[in-house]
């Protein structure tokens, strides 16, 4: 029962969705060219499978490892500016101004900067939209540690380490995977925007290009639709680790 | 015998950005081994302070914080502290929670023995049969008790505590009062209480320094003399009313408002 309306309640939802697009598409009467329609999909994945699964592909393992680094180099950050105040007064500024620059003028920048490296641009982009998140919920998380939780264990001498592994850690883990589904989305978005940015990219995005230009509409609303499959694919597996190391946080609900 | 905690001549101030703040003056404090020192003062005289300069977590201005014959410059293992709030780690079990001071003090210790001995306690403070449970599945109450636990688990010679049952409601409080009293019989430790409520002072202390007001010295000195195993009706009796008036007409002074009418 449980089971059932987990997963068939998000599962009714998308078909209502797709019956409301379709519906909209056809009481319109719009053409191929204008808009596509769902129906339309299943026979764009047909043709174009095996570029699906490649480029899919592409874009999974790139967006993964810029998360990957995002999460590194945040949680990095994220204690340095935790612990010490004056790296925390000096970094936040620089910081958010990184984070407002729009992050499609840096596309052009990093191909110049790494002529042809395309997955390592990719990467590189992925890390740089996401790792910010990370950052500043952990700093925050360690910072506003109440100051008895440390003398648990200070008041026994231990280490500064020790308090971080067996406190401060766990402790910030609920707002470290709030910060990551964030992160997830955004690293999506910097994946896709090298992508499609880019000249003879790969990927989800370069599949998206090439729909563009060869006005391929149902291929460019199926490229949408297979990101929007990662993206949650991505999100679940964010929840699934969260129920495994931050299970403790979710409160029975009254 | 010897004083297990002694503290002489201790003065300290916070730097402020309105310059320093004295906190304590000169303050002067010993308690023999096995005792029981209970400390009311008023309001932000500086009693978590002092808990702090005794647990080691700070160092004191000038004066000597010694505890055991040696001269306490920074935390020890030998310490258990417990505070208002009872800050149990949601992402442990009670037993985890228990148990955690002893991953520091003895690393070495086998599993097995610290579970029996962090089981022993939480039995002997009624937790028996909620040491799987989250600490947010437990009442205020509850957890103040497992707090306690914790505290001790690791078997310090000295106990400090700030405020531990300020936090709970009356009957709560005296239930916590008695559970204190039987630890002690079943424990060797020597206690600092730091609490506003003169009743669990006399109750639970062997002596009840009364601090004055900012910057806080020793103010007065009250020689409980109850017998050890005391039980809730002894603070209906005559010598336990005068403990309190005379107690409460000392806060009173140190309040700077002997004077007034009450
Ligand atoms: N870290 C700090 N920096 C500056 N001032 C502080 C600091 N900690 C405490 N104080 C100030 O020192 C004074 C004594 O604080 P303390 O917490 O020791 O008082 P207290 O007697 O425990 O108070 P309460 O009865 O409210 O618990 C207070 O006026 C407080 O504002
Ligand atoms: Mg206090």
């Amino acid at each position: 029962m449980e089971v059932a309306r987990k997963i068939g309640v998000p599962l009714a939802a998308i078909l209502m969705f797709l019956a409301l697009w379709e519906g909209i598409v056809w009481w319109n009467g719009w053409p191929n060219y204008k808009m596509a329609s769902p129906s339309d999909l299943p026979p764009a994945y047909a043709r174009y499978w095996e570029l699906f699964l490649t480029m899919g592909w592409q874009t999974l393992w790139r967006t993964v490892a810029g998360l990957g680094l995002a999460v590194l180099f945040g949680t990095l950050l994220g204690m340095v500016m935790g612990f010490s105040r004056i790296a925390r007064d000096g970094l936040y500024p620089l910081l958010v101004g990184f984070n407002a620059i729009p992050k499609a003028t840096l596309v052009p920048v990093l191909a110049l900067i790494f002529i042809g490296q395309h997955d390592f641009n990719t990467v590189l982009m992925a890390f740089l939209i996401s790792f910010f998140p990370i950052a500043v919920s952990v700093g925050i998380g360690l910072s506003t540690l109440e100051p008895e939780y440390r003398d648990i264990l200070r008041s026994l001498g231990a280490s500064k380490l020790t308090i971080f592994w067996k406190i401060a850690l766990p402790k910030t883990l609920p707002e470290f995977f709030g910060a990551l589904k964030v992160s997830v989305t955004l690293a999506f978005i910097g994946t896709n925007l090298v992508e499609i940015v880019s000249p003879h990219g790969r990927g989800l995005g370069a599949l998206f290009k090439s729909g563009e230009t060869n006005g391929d509409y149902p291929l460019m609303f199926a490229v949408l639709i297979a990101l929007a499959f990662l993206g949650i694919l991505l999100y679940y597996a964010v929840v699934a680790l969260e129920r495994i190391f931050a299970g403790w946080a979710e409160r029975p609900q009254h | 015998m010897a004083n297990l905690i002694d503290i002489r001549g201790v003065t300290h101030a916070y730097r402020t950005p309105l310059g320093p703040l004295p906190v304590l003056e000169d303050l002067n404090i010993a308690v023999p081994e096995g005792e029981f020192c209970a400390v009311v003062g008023p309001s932000g005289c500086g009693k978590s302070t002092l808990t702090r300069l005794v647990a080691g977590l700070m160092k004191p201005d000038r004066g000597e914080v010694w505890l055991h014959g040696e001269r306490v410059t920074s935390p020890r293992r030998t310490v258990g502290m417990a505070f208002q709030n009872p800050v149990l780690l949601e992402w442990r079990t009670i037993l985890e929670n228990v148990i955690l001071p002893l991953e520091i003090v003895a690393p070495r210790m086998p599993r097995k023995d610290r579970v029996d001995r962090a089981m022993a306690l939480l039995e002997m403070v009624g937790l028996k049969g909620f040491e799987a449970k989250r600490p947010s599945q437990l009442s205020g109450g509850m957890r103040q008790r497992a707090s306690l636990c914790r505290a001790i688990v690791h078997k310090p010679d000295v106990l400090i505590m700030d405020e531990p049952f300020g936090a709970l409601d009356n009957f709560t409080r005296e239930d916590l009062w008695q559970t204190m009293r039987d630890l002690r019989a079943a424990e060797p430790f020597t206690c600092v209480l730091i609490t506003h409520d003169l009743r669990e002072s006399v109750f639970l202390g062997d002596q009840v320094i009364v601090l004055s007001g900012r910057p806080a010295s020793t103010q007065f000195i009250l020689n409980v003399g109850l017998p050890a195993d005391r039980r809730i009706d002894v603070l209906y009796t005559p010598e336990a009313t005068d403990m309190l008036h005379i107690l409460r007409d000392q806060i009173r002074i140190a309040q700077g408002r002997e004077g007034e009418v009450h």
